[in-house]
């Protein structure tokens, strides 16, 4: 139980150590910028890797509550002049609603069945974003107020840097927290077997909705701050090709791993930035890679990793 | 309540599948304290039995009540929450989970539930958690896998594992144990221990019902012994009523195989 509970806290000090680090090793405000992309992306995907690697249920269409908590900062500011803070917090609540009420059918299925089912309701919110020009300026997308707090107006990257390395170490805290509570023992029991989870009193279909709603909002919250930072919203980051590639963080960076996902998030969100000299195979690379650390890393970069020192240590 | 009254009452309970009965008008009862034993052949339903008494699949016909409450049907979850626990035959176990924390699981109802405060740590999940983990080793100790509770469950050895799965149940404090074959796969020493457990379960005022495929323990152990063939009841009573059933004798090896009955069932 010991390690258990240091664990829990191990893991956000140790993301919170890295932020404070990596300020130091910080040559341009491009790197600042890219680093604060690879937290709020690791946001969202430990959100994600809860219901996925930790409850075992899958979702292709979390970017849609991303593009929701997006286009509330975008939205609710510009049309009701509501604080940008406030929408985002607005935007979670939706995302919550929302989630619950789609949660409930939709988590009675399972496997590919899940998969698709999450992959059409992504498809219809990208969608209806697009759509609604009047509202969310369609294809083209929306500028987004600048975030004001007290006065003082929020700019800068390496501001940016601190504000979502922070947002990163509580989610990382929170998710830890989760897992090593009784909730969090009820999710992963149900990810091994759902009869025995039953049998031990767990109520299935109530534990599967929790923690889609709590990784909805991850993602809605991860949202709002990419928007708020980028000062900026497009339909492109609701749609089903970034909730693809939030599925694929998790399982790059290990399922059931907090630092697994800040693995996946910097590796899908840095490469792509370093392989730019490599012109028309910048993809190419990055798909090789990918596979390549699939094979060798079955279980993901951070828990094979993990194996792979314990085994050293033991001999 | 007198320790007459049965804690689980089974009546006529039946269930089909693509026109064979598996089960067909099953009724028994098991009371606080006794270790009650359903035996019979391979594919007699005994497991199916287990199956509609715990809620995992819904009665055709008939009825359970536990503790004296109308409880056919319900999920399993619900059953849980009305003092009814079970292990599995082929294992239900939390593999990614080490031993402690799959015996953890079993302690869910009795854990507090305020979601928030589990997501902000406060000190009352924190509380919650070593209470847990102090009865999950208490309850491993008891089952003689206190070293291994560190251990990922998906390491653990096959006997280790039925263990295990008993450890969980009694984590809920149950008033009824469906055991489904809980020797199977165990050695003279281990079986040993497992018969102590289980009489020692039933001491403390569990209504014991037992699947097992071992009949010398079956016949030390039991209370009373139910057998099924095919579905159905073919006789009730005392080991030693059981053991001089020639209708039993028969169901198991034929009217040819007497000898060899009486050495499985000896």
């Amino acid at each position: 139980m010991g390690r258990l509970l240091s664990h829990r806290l191990a893991v956000p000090l140790v993301i919170a150590l890295l932020v404070v680090a990596l300020s130091f090793a910080m040559p341009s405000n491009f790197y600042y910028r890219v680093a604060a992309l690879v937290w709020i992306s690791a946001l969202a995907v430990i959100g994600l890797n809860l219901l996925m690697g930790y409850a075992g249920q899958v979702s292709l269409g979390h970017a849609g509550f991303f593009g929701i908590g997006a286009y509330a900062v975008a939205v609710l500011p510009a049309q009701f002049g509501l604080h940008p803070l406030v929408a985002a917090l607005l935007g979670a609540f939706a995302t919550a609603a929302l989630a619950f009420l789609v949660g409930r059918p939709i988590l009675r299925l399972k496997g590919h069945y899940l998969a698709v089912a999450t992959l059409g309701f992504g498809i219809l919110i990208a969608m209806t974003i697009s759509n609604e020009a009047w509202l969310t300026g369609g294809p083209d997308g929306m500028p987004v107020e600048r975030l004001t707090l007290f006065g003082w107006r929020v700019r800068g990257a390496d501001t940016w840097y601190w504000i979502t390395g922070g947002l990163l170490v509580i989610g990382a805290w929170i998710a830890c927290n989760l897992v090593a509570s009784p909730t969090g023992r009820a999710l992963r029991a149900l990810h091994d077997s759902e009869v025995a989870a039953r049998v031990a009193g767990i109520d299935v279909a109530r534990a599967k909705l929790t923690v889609f709603v709590i990784s909805a909002v991850y993602a809605s919250v991860a949202g709002s701050t990419l928007a708020l930072l980028n000062g900026f919203v497009t339909p492109d980051k609701a749609n089903f090709l970034h909730s693809i590639e939030l599925v694929t963080m998790v399982v790059l960076g290990g399922m059931g791993s907090v630092l697994g996902s800040l693995a996946g998030a910097a590796i899908l969100v840095v490469l792509p930035q370093v392989l730019t000299g490599f012109h028309d195979y910048e993809h190419m690379i990055l798909g090789l890679i990918m596979m390549v650390i699939m094979i060798v890393l079955r279980a993901g970069i951070v828990p094979s990793l993990a194996a792979l020192f314990k085994g050293r240590w033991k001999k | 309540m007198t320790a007459t009254t049965p804690l689980l009452e089974v009546s006529e309970i039946g269930i089909a599948f693509g026109g064979v009965r598996a089960v067909d008008n099953v009724s028994f009862s098991a009371r606080p304290g006794e270790v009650f034993s359903i035996i019979g052949p391979n594919g007699a339903g005994k497991t199916t039995l287990f199956n509609l008494v715990s809620g995992i699949y819904r009665p055709k016909s008939g009825s359970v009540r536990l503790a004296g409450e109308p409880v056919t049907a319900l999920e399993p979850n619900r059953l849980a929450e009305r003092g009814l626990s079970r292990t599995f035959q082929n294992l239900q176990v939390f593999f990614r989970m080490t031993a402690r924390e799959n015996v953890m699981v079993g302690r869910h109802l009795r854990e507090q539930r305020g979601l928030l405060a589990h997501l902000f740590a406060l000190p009352s999940t924190g509380r919650q958690n070593r209470e847990s983990a102090a009865v999950a080793d208490a309850l491993l100790e008891r089952v003689g896998l206190a070293a291994l509770a560190d251990m990922p469950a998906a390491n653990l050895p096959y006997g280790a594992l039925k263990r295990l799965e008993i450890a969980r149940a009694l984590a809920a404090e149950p008033k009824v144990l469906l055991l489904d074959e809980p020797a199977a796969g165990c050695n003279p020493v281990e079986t040993e221990e497992i018969e102590k457990l289980i009489r020692k379960i039933a001491d403390d005022g569990v209504a014991v019902v037992l699947v097992e495929h071992d009949m010398k323990l079956v016949m030390r152990i039991s209370d009373r012994i139910l057998v099924l063939d095919q579905g159905r009841m073919l006789a009730e009573g005392s080991a030693a009523e059981i053991r001089s059933n020639p209708k039993v004798i028969e169901a198991y090896l034929g009217t040819h195989g007497t000898r060899e009955a009486n050495l499985a069932l000896d």
